[in-house]
């Protein structure tokens, strides 16, 4: 079985020209990229050679020259809402841009297969939910903001984790529970924090009020900063949404509230649970952008407008991206009893994220397809080396147990399972 | 300097405006705090706890919320998340049941959950417990829901004393404290120690106060009921039943210490609360007492005094025997006492 999976395994490489699939579900991902994507065209090319050492994208086997250091694309035009203008129709991408998104989306891409491959070896547990399909929506937004604006989300948090600055290490050594997780294997999943990054939420749609908090002080400080808070199709019929969109209004926060919308909430579809679909609407007095979630340069270019607009303290905006997640809601969810195969099938074929940039660049001319393969290499490998170290980091010891049940405080004692059962607790 | 006895001071201070001062000194001292809730800013507060402040702090810090505890207490938390120390106020903490979310996932569990990356410095306060003539779904008392999640700290000042120096402790502490006020105690005067006049005067959280000294029996309560203990021992001294009555002061972390102590010199305990008893304040004392030391010194059971199991009913002679009266104390001490 192994043998014939190798097989399989290298003559897609061979004749897809990407990097080798190391697991199961990654060969059928690649099987299936490869029966969508190739046309007879690509096919009569020669494959390309492999490099003879992993270089950054930055190094090229091409004189630099050879590319085109920048150009200018025509994106989807938004659908809006209480705007009269909206995101620009064109964007500029650079070479170093487009190279640079591209990997952030193949690491959040791969970061994701592993999380299943973990999950399903049973070294994850609990909750995990999966962001691949989605990686436009994170990587886009992140490129228009800076690390000094902030992001919250709900619970399918790992793309923003990482793109808020968490390595590849912290998320997994905290999916696998151990000391060396962003939270000390304290919050899994679902709980993973960073510097201007509130998680991870649990409770759908508790992130809103949160993230309207944030842009709260944010304007109490006057520090010019916004506040991208995140929500799904299922979130978006929670009251607390409503009553933040009300008190943001009121109060002209500088919060950008985005639903990002993959048409499923767990098992149900958005016909069957929102009286209204155009999510983008449903601020009802706040302006609205409809947007292309998977196309990573749409999102950038209207996460600037709406940045821009919050930044003009003209208030809170909504941006509805429309994007789509290939797992199902978890990992408990195979996902196909909702929509169809072929749905999933089509969505990878015609709109993938990764894939579109990547077209993008190679066609006019930005990169090579060697170097494309050679960032899939690396992130591969740095995926490989993450998910080992999370496998081999020791659990966290039971001494910390009840550690950080208060901030900036004495040690205290902790009741344990038994009056018998005295246990130390510090900040 | 702590000094062991009250000095009495000239002017005695309602509960309402040690609470209001306390708050004027933390917004004053810190630019960070700020009040949000229905109410408070241009009404000058449901209750008139935040009379003067908006005048005094304009908008930016004193800021009216609509009617969405949910959707504000969510507000709150976020902004503590990022670097503000709100003060949340809940009209009724019977409100605060809409926003419980927040105030449990949000801001309790964060600094668990994180490992210590987030911390959620707030403060969300208002009336708790019955009142006069609201009627059920205005008189629950939440200290027992509350004081049974980690990492909530859980407050609950009987006089003004209390008030000024709890609550400027619960505003300078860097967790989620829910602080349990008393309407019918707000316009309650009660004298103020010298120690107290000063604005770095707090009461440190999790400790109890000895409000008399007693030998016979140990009346532990909190909130408006300490000044029925203390009436009751008075009434029980003239018998020759001195007991020792502490106020609780802080529900969560609880001064288990304390009680012990006094337990284990009086060996008899009567517990005092208006919530209900199941699964109540007084019910974990009990508990406690029976996991510690003092166990052995105890001459009787624990007697719990609580509020009738019922929901709070409207009509007066309903609502007065709903509550625990102050013969209702004597009666318990007579009979753990067996006289």
């Amino acid at each position: 079985m192994r043998s014939a999976l190798s097989f399989l395994s290298n003559a897609l490489s061979r004749i897809s020209g990407s990097a080798g699939a190391q697991t199961v579900s990654e060969l059928l991902i690649d099987l299936s990229e490869y029966a969508s994507l190739m046309t007879p065209s690509e096919l009569t090319e020669a494959p390309p050679t492999c490099a003879a050492s992993l270089v950054s994208p930055a190094v090229a086997s091409q004189p630099l020259a050879e590319f085109n250091a920048q150009v200018t694309f025509d994106l989807k035009p938004c659908e809006l809402y209480l705007l009269e203008t909206g995101p620009a129709h064109t964007t500029q991408l650079t070479r170093k841009e487009g190279l640079q998104l591209y990997q952030t989306m193949q690491t959040l891409r791969r970061l994701e297969l592993k999380a299943d491959q973990l999950y399903k070896q049973k070294v994850v547990r609990g909750f995990c939910h999966l962001y691949d399909g989605q990686e436009a929506c994170a990587a886009g937004i992140e490129a228009a903001i800076s690390r000094s604006d902030h992001v919250i989300t709900a619970y399918r948090a790992h793309g923003f984790t990482y793109t808020r600055g968490v390595s590849l290490k912290q998320i997994f050594t905290e999916l696998t529970g151990r000391r060396g997780g962003v939270a000390k294997g304290k919050g899994g999943s679902m709980h993973m924090y960073a510097p201007h990054f509130y998680g991870g939420n649990g409770i759908v749609g508790a992130q809103v009020p949160l993230g309207a908090g944030i842009a709260l002080a944010c304007q109490y400080q006057g520090n010019q900063q916004v506040c991208v808070t995140l929500y799904g199709d299922g979130a978006a019929n929670q009251g607390q949404v409503f009553e933040a969109f009300n008190m943001a209004s009121l109060w002209k926060l500088p919060v950008i509230f985005v639903c990002e919308n993959n048409r499923y909430g767990m098992g149900t579809p958005v016909e069957r649970s929102a009286a209204s679909t155009s999510y983008y609407t449903r601020g009802h007095f706040i302006p609205g952008i409809r947007v292309d979630g998977m196309d990573v340069l749409c999102v950038r270019e209207a996460t600037r407008f709406a940045a821009d607009h919050c930044r003009a303290e003209k208030g809170p905006i909504l941006m509805e991206l429309q994007t789509y997640r290939y797992h199902g809601h978890s990992m408990s969810d195979p996902g196909i009893s909702y929509r169809s195969r072929e749905e999933i099938l089509e969505v990878r074929s015609k709109s993938d994220p990764i894939s579109l940039l990547r077209e993008r660049m190679l066609s006019n001319n930005m990169a090579s397809a060697e170097e494309f393969k050679e960032v899939d290499t690396m992130i591969r490998r740095e995926v490989e080396e993450a998910a080992q170290f999370s496998c081999s980091d020791p659990e966290p010891p039971l001494s910390e147990l009840c550690d950080h049940i208060y901030s900036n405080e004495p040690p205290m004692e902790v009741r344990g399972t038994h009056p018998w059962s005295k246990l130390r607790s510090i900040s | 300097v702590a000094l062991w006895y009250t000095i009495k001071s000239s002017e005695a201070v309602t509960v309402r405006d040690a609470l209001n001062q306390a708050m004027d000194e933390e917004l004053e001292r810190d630019e960070r705090v700020f009040l949000m809730g229905e109410e408070v800013a241009q009404y000058d507060g449901a209750y008139k706890v935040s009379r003067g402040l908006w005048k005094k702090y304009g908008d930016k810090r004193i800021i009216d919320t609509p009617i969405s505890e949910m959707g504000f207490a969510g507000i709150a938390v976020g902004s503590a998340m990022a670097g503000l120390r709100p003060i949340c106020e809940f009209m009724t903490f019977n409100f605060s049941m809409q926003a419980i979310d927040q105030v449990i996932n949000s801001a309790a569990k964060t600094y668990y959950m994180s490992a210590g990356l987030q911390s959620v410095p707030i403060v969300f306060r208002g009336p708790n417990g019955a009142s006069a003539g609201v009627a059920a779904q205005h008189s629950q008392c939440f200290a027992a829901w509350y004081a049974h999640c980690p990492g909530l700290k859980v407050v609950s000042p009987w006089n003004s004393e209390d008030a000024r120096g709890l609550l400027k402790a619960a505003i300078r502490d860097d967790n989620p404290v829910v602080f349990l006020e008393n309407e019918l105690m707000y316009g309650v005067p009660f004298e103020m120690s010298e120690e107290s006049n000063s604005k770095d005067f707090v009461i440190p959280i999790g400790k109890a106060k000895i409000e008399r000294q007693g030998t016979h029996v140990t009346l532990v309560s909190h909130s408006r009921y300490v000044g029925h203990c203390l009436d009751a021992a008075a009434v029980l001294a003239k018998e020759g039943i001195e007991c020792e009555v502490i106020n609780l002061r802080t529900i969560r972390p609880m001064d288990v210490d304390t009680i012990e102590g006094s337990v284990m010199k009086t060996n008899h305990l009567v517990t005092v609360e208006g919530g209900w008893p199941q699964f109540g304040v007084g019910a974990e004392i009990c508990a406690k007492i029976m996991e510690g030391p003092a166990f052995n010194y105890l001459d009787a059971p624990v007697t719990r005094v609580t509020g009738v199991d019922i929901p709070m009913p409207y009509a007066k002679i309903l609502e007065d025997n709903s509550v625990p009266q102050i013969k209702d104390i004597i009666f318990s001490v007579k009979k753990t006492l067996n006289v």
